[in-house]
């Protein structure tokens, strides 16, 4: 079985990332790509409560998700998702462990449920509505790429549409020291089994052991530094309209080799 | 789908280490539940603990990867000849073509929560010896567990809180079909930690007794912990292997820590896993409910379980025998559903003694010695998430 989709809409944000399309001029070289802190939008799409609740990784995912099924012209509600995060909510992962260490061990019930894994997908149903399958993986650096397999295996098996997101946000201190990831970086794909009027590109995917490609200068920093943004490379191609084969990195010596075309 | 088989599985909880045990406690109507003594907590409930934990040994290549919740999968991995299986299925298929995903909730977040206990009072840091990728970080049982076997495929956490080990059935189904692997090890590992404890505490979800799940006056569920492991391939590989023949995933949309009043994802997660399989309700023989005993779960599966089955389809939860085990639930529930099929009975839900009359359920209060031929297992999470899954036996 061919595994193979054709990406309808493309959401990004990140440090000095704001939107695809600003990404995408970045990413080709025709501006200037100049690092800064992530500025994370409200999350209107929620309602109040859920707005007040909600961490940087909620605000992260709904932007980047909803950028990408903007883009494609879809509705959120329509569409399955993997999601996938190396460590989700690490500002109320510590809070909680603070206070758990402490005499007093009352968290509060809103710390609680934003401490699971699947925090952003909890969220995201109720902004958007959707109650199709919503996966959440984590697989520590290759995050990225065991949503990418999971999500293209989704959409050839199951023949669907399926948005992915891969997104991370950083640890406080202590914890920090010990996951140094630097900053919010959110990546977001709308996949198709078919070609329609929207298609950006089309990715063919499979296993390999060969080397995975790395980026220049500042680019290359980010990638390394952040799980989600491993998936850079990939977008560059996509950037570039060039059809190219692109090795991310995923466990150990296994990676994916990504066929990348423009229909 | 094309079915799955579970060709060697194995589970480890408070009710037994292993098939055997499993079993013979699910016949003798045996509680793993007792008051909770874990570690420092100061809380009047009752929780499954897996007794021994603090002697078991990682194998020492991997010897970083020690914390308990990595300590419970590798006790786990130890029971019935499953390391043997995992061996041969490697040498069989190649270890490129083994995929890996394993469901947890919290992982080994315990070792972080002891590790802020340990912060230098000057600087905050915490101490050297803390490895958070190796025990905090969520992949971290999936990753041991592919170490453990040297195994090259594709791997993931799945963590969807309470339905995670039920949906890497549905991983690792897409995996296979897609032809990016011809078997997956499959499972669900979650263990005692101070988060869920005092989190489930602080939404006055935790039960003072040992949980009663559909009773009248059900207040709450306990907490436990469990390992539960499956080796999944393309055909039987024993006379009477169990199959996977459905599997139904979808979101409530509704709430992050209540579910849908009507139990409408439930429901949605239900009708698909039926479709899939190409049964109608009438096939299914047991229902392994979620049945996690708070009021409001059981509630809202219950109407939906009556919606979609009627009242005549026998079923159970059997959380209370091995109390709420989290992310490890659905695939603990997968296996007991594969025991109850394979052994031919229908477990009963121990503890509850008056089922909820405003939920018109056949709720198994005894073990009902009949052979079901279709299993559905139910598994819901934080967060809205659902999944189903329906087992049949080879013959």
């Amino acid at each position: 079985m061919k595994l193979a989709a054709y990406i309808e809409g493309i959401g990004l944000l990140g440090p000095g990332l704001a939107g695809w399309k600003a990404g995408e001029n970045m990413l080709r070289g025709e501006s200037s790509y100049q690092p800064q802190k992530t500025v994370l939008p409200p999350p209107s799409s929620l309602p109040a409560a859920e707005r007040r609740r909600s961490g940087a990784l909620v605000k992260l995912a709904l932007a980047v998700g909803l950028e990408a099924i903007e883009a494609a012209g879809l509705n959120p509600a329509d569409l399955p998702t993997v999601f996938s995060s190396s460590g989700a909510d690490g500002e109320n992962c510590h809070a909680i462990c603070e206070m758990l260490a402490a005499s007093d061990r009352q968290i509060s019930p809103t710390r609680f449920h934003n401490s699971v894994h699947n925090t952003a997908a909890g969220y995201w149903g109720i902004a958007t509505g959707s109650m199709k399958n919503s996966s959440v993986l984590c697989a520590f650096d290759a995050s990225f790429c065991a949503a990418l397999l999971e999500a293209v295996a989704q959409v050839v098996v199951d023949n669907t549409r399926t948005v992915m997101l891969a997104c991370d946000t950083p640890y406080p201190e202590p914890l920090f020291k010990a996951r140094p990831i630097p900053e919010a970086f959110g990546l977001a794909f709308v996949f198709s089994p078919e070609k329609s009027a929207s298609a950006l590109a089309r990715i063919s995917i499979e296993l390999t052991e060969d080397k995975a490609d790395s980026m220049e200068g500042q680019f290359e920093a980010l990638r390394a530094s952040i799980p989600a943004a491993r998936g850079l490379p990939m977008l560059q191609a996509i950037a570039m309209r060039k059809d190219t084969r692109v090795v991310l990195d995923y466990l150990d010596a296994t990676r994916l080799a990504l066929q990348i075309s423009h229909p | 789908m094309n079915p799955l088989w579970l060709t060697h599985y194995t589970a480890t909880s408070s009710i037994g280490r292993g098939l055997d045990q499993t079993l013979s406690a699910l016949r003798g109507l045996h509680s793993g539940l007792a008051p909770c003594r874990f570690d420092t907590v100061e809380l009047e409930t009752f929780v499954g603990e897996v007794t021994g934990l603090e002697e078991v040994k990682l194998p020492p290549p991997l010897a970083e990867y020690d914390c308990r919740n990595n300590r419970l999968a590798w006790l786990g991995l130890l029971q019935d000849d499953f390391q043997l299986a995992v061996r041969n299925a490697a040498e069989k298929y190649g270890r490129h073509r083994i995929g890996v995903f394993i469901g947890t909730s919290t992982s080994g977040i315990f070792q972080t929560e002891l590790a802020y206990r340990r912060r230098n009072a000057e600087t905050g840091a915490l101490p050297a010896d803390f490895n958070y990728r190796t025990t905090h970080n969520t992949y971290s049982v999936a990753d041991f567990v592919r170490r453990c076997f040297n195994l090259a495929g594709p791997a993931a956490a799945v963590s969807s809180a309470c339905s995670s080990s039920a949906k890497v059935f549905g991983s690792a189904r897409r995996m296979m079909e897609a032809g990016l692997i011809d078997a997956a090890l499959v499972g669900g590992v979650d263990s005692l930690c101070l988060t869920t404890l005092y989190g489930f505490n602080s939404l006055e979800l935790l039960s003072s007794e040992p949980c009663r799940p559909y009773d009248a006056k059900r207040n709450g569920l306990s907490i436990g912990e469990a390992a539960a492991f499956a080796l999944l391939e393309k055909s039987p590989q024993h006379e009477d292997d169990i199959v996977l023949l459905g599997i139904g995933e979808s979101s409530d949309a509704y709430h992050m820590s209540s579910p849908h009043p009507e139990g409408l994802g439930a429901k949605i997660a239900m009708q698909d896993a039926l479709h899939m399989a190409g049964l109608a309700p009438s096939d299914i023989d047991y229902i392994n409910l979620h049945g996690t005993a708070t009021p409001s779960n059981d509630a809202a599966e219950g109407i939906a379980v009556q919606a979609l089955f009627g009242r005549n389809t026998a079923c159970s939860s059997t959380k209370g025998a091995t109390g709420h085990t989290l992310g490890a639930a659905g695939g603990m529930e997968a296996l007991i559903s594969a025991l109850a099929l394979k052994h031919g009975f229908m477990p009963a839900g121990i503890n509850t003694r008056q089922t909820d009359p405003s939920l018109q359920l056949d709720y198994l209060l005894e073990n009902r010695e009949e052979r079901p031929r279709r299993v559905l297992s139910n598994s819901f999470g934080f967060g809205g998430t659902n999944c189903s899954l329906i087992f049949g036996i080879s013959s």
